[in-house]
């Protein structure tokens, strides 16, 4: 496969010369200090931070959107369509565990009946990846067999001695790669296998590079939905949607309408199994306590979407919620207390 | 400090002076500790850890758990003593219910701290007198807790507990140069163009997961108005894009009067939103208003926003004295 590269000090000509063609997002710094994919704009320059305070799903799956407006004229209800094509787009530096992600959510809402909204984005969009130079103590996106050294995507990138090496993976990818390949030049693959090594060298030393999905999957719902754990595990949730709003794969979504006083708004907002009218519906609540709504989080990810997805996991590991919960509970915690009652 | 409170905790859970005690367990790291109910010498043993990290006020959890049987033992530090305070006094907690034990404490940090810091990768520290050594995946570093202080210790009211039962260690003192208004001065001398552009910036940030409300001491209503369907405004509906500043500006209204100021909804925004500006505006408002007025500070103090008085300022005076408009 070809490779390509660029000095480092040539990318804001990369991302210039990419954003005359399509819509480019880059993980930068805002001005108070969060890192998030934001729309490029002259001076952009990439995070140091690894990864984004908030995922990259937002692109495909964002956190509201419009499905449908109500017109009401005398006794007419009208139903305008509001889906528009998406104009072409590129993710830039998307780390491998937050690509990995974007296959779990095509899993959702690509599987019949298709999602004609998250299909549009996902058509449009090209992903670029970028290896991991430097994975955190908080990664365990080798649990669930992602590599951050070689990270998925239309195309990946691997940052090395001064240089960004690119790979095309997908015909999306070549295409992109063609499209400014006048600031390329062409290389042999060599220094991608030396970052490569580089990273597998800095991941022997993570702290949760022994976590294994070994006593989780379809198999075990009946014995891990009675762990006496869940009580204790979920006594401190505070209930809020930090660790479902920032994650990568949670894909649950809520459906209302809204009253603008002319018309009615039909739209989907994120919803999250962590707040307290999570699955509420006319006659009750199934899951009526903060217990039942922090199982269902975990038991999503670890038992029902492996039982109905060949064994896929519902996480990627890109530790998000272990950086961000406000009272530091998550994945890497519940899995290790439920493993250690087995034992 | 940690040993010490260990002891102790261990000591009533023996003599059956309490049932159950509320403090931090350790987790995956140095930094990740998490509330946690202990109910053995055993489990505290095991777990319980007190250290720079546990910046978590654990006052609100009291409101859940008096509710349960026994007594429990809770360890507040200065300004969880204030929280606490203020819940016994909107008979929220029954005082009855809990041993309340007042703990030292000079400054609390967390892992966003440090990573601001530069500091990444952080997987054990130790602390002697305020100064962390941090072993991190890139070698080892050196910083004060001083240096990477959270917003609300930086801005710290007093080192003084109130309404505990008992103290461990030494009792502090009121901070004699604390600034926390110095930001709200800040913003105050903006234009009101600038105060909305700066505040629509801030607050266009959040993601509406509630961990700002579900934290706070003064947010125990049974129900949240944003929780419930039925008013229109309930939490996962962000129809219109003003609706996350309303949501911050409504809640900053309800709970004037009753905050204590104890920061952990900056703490805990994971979009690092500067929430305790708005909060602090109405601290500094009552204080100019009504005069020198903290929540929590005593239990029999009215607040000046459910009291009344016959020389109270007309809310005319409010916008000629805060307005610039």
């Amino acid at each position: 496969m070809s490779t390509y590269r660029i000095r480092e000090e040539r990318l804001p000509a990369l991302f210039e010369e990419t954003a005359k063609k399509r819509k480019l997002y880059l993980p930068t710094d805002t001005a108070e200090g969060v890192a998030a994919f934001l729309p490029y704009r002259e001076g952009m320059t990439l995070t140091a931070s690894l990864n984004t305070s908030r995922s990259a799903k937002d692109l495909f799956f964002p956190q509201t959107e419009t499905l449908a407006d109500f017109k009401v004229s005398g006794r007419e209800i009208a139903v305008v369509d509001v889906r528009e094509e998406c104009e072409d787009f590129l993710l830039f530096g998307v780390r491998a565990c937050d690509v990995k992600s974007f296959e779990i959510l095509d899993r959702v809402f690509l599987a019949e009946p298709v999602d004609s909204f998250y299909k549009n984005r996902r058509e449009h969009g090209t992903v670029v990846s970028l290896a991991c130079a430097s994975p955190v103590e908080t990664c365990f996106c080798g649990t669930f067999g992602i590599d951050c050294a070689d990270p998925e995507g239309d195309a990946a990138a691997y940052r090395w001695e001064g240089y960004y090496y690119f790979v095309p993976l997908t015909e999306k990818g070549e295409e992109y790669l063609a499209s400014v390949e006048s600031l390329l030049e062409e290389t042999d693959d060599g220094p991608v296998w030396d970052a490569k090594g580089e990273i597998y060298r800095k991941k022997e030393r993570l702290p949760l590079k022994s976590l294994t999905t070994e006593g989780f999957g379809g198999e075990r719902t009946k014995e891990l939905f009675d762990s006496e754990k869940w009580e204790s595990l979920s006594e401190a949730c505070l209930g809020c949607g930090t660790c479902t709003y920032v994650c990568p794969t949670c894909q649950c979504f809520d459906i209302r309408d809204f009253d603008t006083g002319r018309q009615i708004r039909r739209y989907r907002c994120w919803d999250s199994c962590m707040v307290s009218d999570f699955t509420k519906m006319a006659g009750g609540n199934p899951r009526p306590t903060q217990k039942e709504r922090f199982r269902q989080r975990f038991m999503h990810k670890l038992v029902y979407f492996p039982a109905e997805n060949e064994g896929i996991f519902g996480c990627v590991g890109c530790g998000r919620c272990l950086a961000q919960c406000p009272i530091s509970m998550n994945i890497v915690k519940v899995m290790k207390a439920l493993k250690e009652e087995k034992e | 400090m940690q040993e010490l409170m260990k002891a102790r905790a261990a000591a009533l859970l023996s003599e059956g002076k309490v049932n159950r005690v509320l403090g931090w367990a350790a987790g995956e790291f140095v930094y990740d500790v998490t509330p946690t109910v202990f109910e053995s010498r055993e489990e505290l043993e095991r777990d319980f850890v007190y250290s720079p990290f546990c910046g978590a006020n654990l006052s609100k959890y009291l409101v859940k758990e008096a509710r349960k049987e026994g007594k429990i033992l809770v360890f507040l530090k200065p300004c969880d003593s204030f929280s606490f305070a203020q819940l016994v006094k909107e008979h929220r907690i029954p005082r009855e219910k809990v041993y309340a034990v007042g703990v030292e404490c000079y400054g609390k940090t967390d892992a966003t701290a440090l990573r601001s810091l530069g500091i990444t990768g952080i997987v054990g520290a130790a602390e002697q007198y305020g100064a962390l050594t941090l072993n991190t995946l890139n070698g080892e570093r050196r910083v004060t807790v001083a240096e990477a202080m959270l917003e609300k210790c930086k801005s710290c009211k007093t080192k003084e507990h109130r309404l505990c039962d008992e103290l461990l260690g030494e009792e502090g003192e009121p901070v004699s140069d604390c600034s926390r208004f110095e930001e709200v001065e800040k913003v105050e001398a903006m234009t009101p163009e600038e105060r909305f552009a700066f505040f629509r910036g801030e607050l266009s940030r959040c993601i509406r997961c509630n961990a700002c409300r579900d934290v706070c001491p003064a947010c125990t209503c049974e129900t949240c108005v944003f929780d419930n369907p039925a008013s229109g405004i309930a939490q996962k509906a962000a129809a219109d894009p003003f609706e996350e500043n309303l949501y911050h500006i409504i809640r900053a209204f309800h709970v004037a009067g009753r905050c204590t100021d104890c920061g952990e909804c900056t703490r805990v925004c994971p979009q690092r939103i500067p929430l305790h500006l708005l909060n602090r505006k109405f601290i500094k408002d009552i204080n100019e208003f009504y005069g020198p007025y903290q929540a929590g500070d005593d239990p029999e103090t009215p607040s000046p926003l459910t009291d009344w008085k016959p020389d109270d300022v007309e809310p005319g005076s409010a916008v000629r004295k805060g307005g610039r408009a």
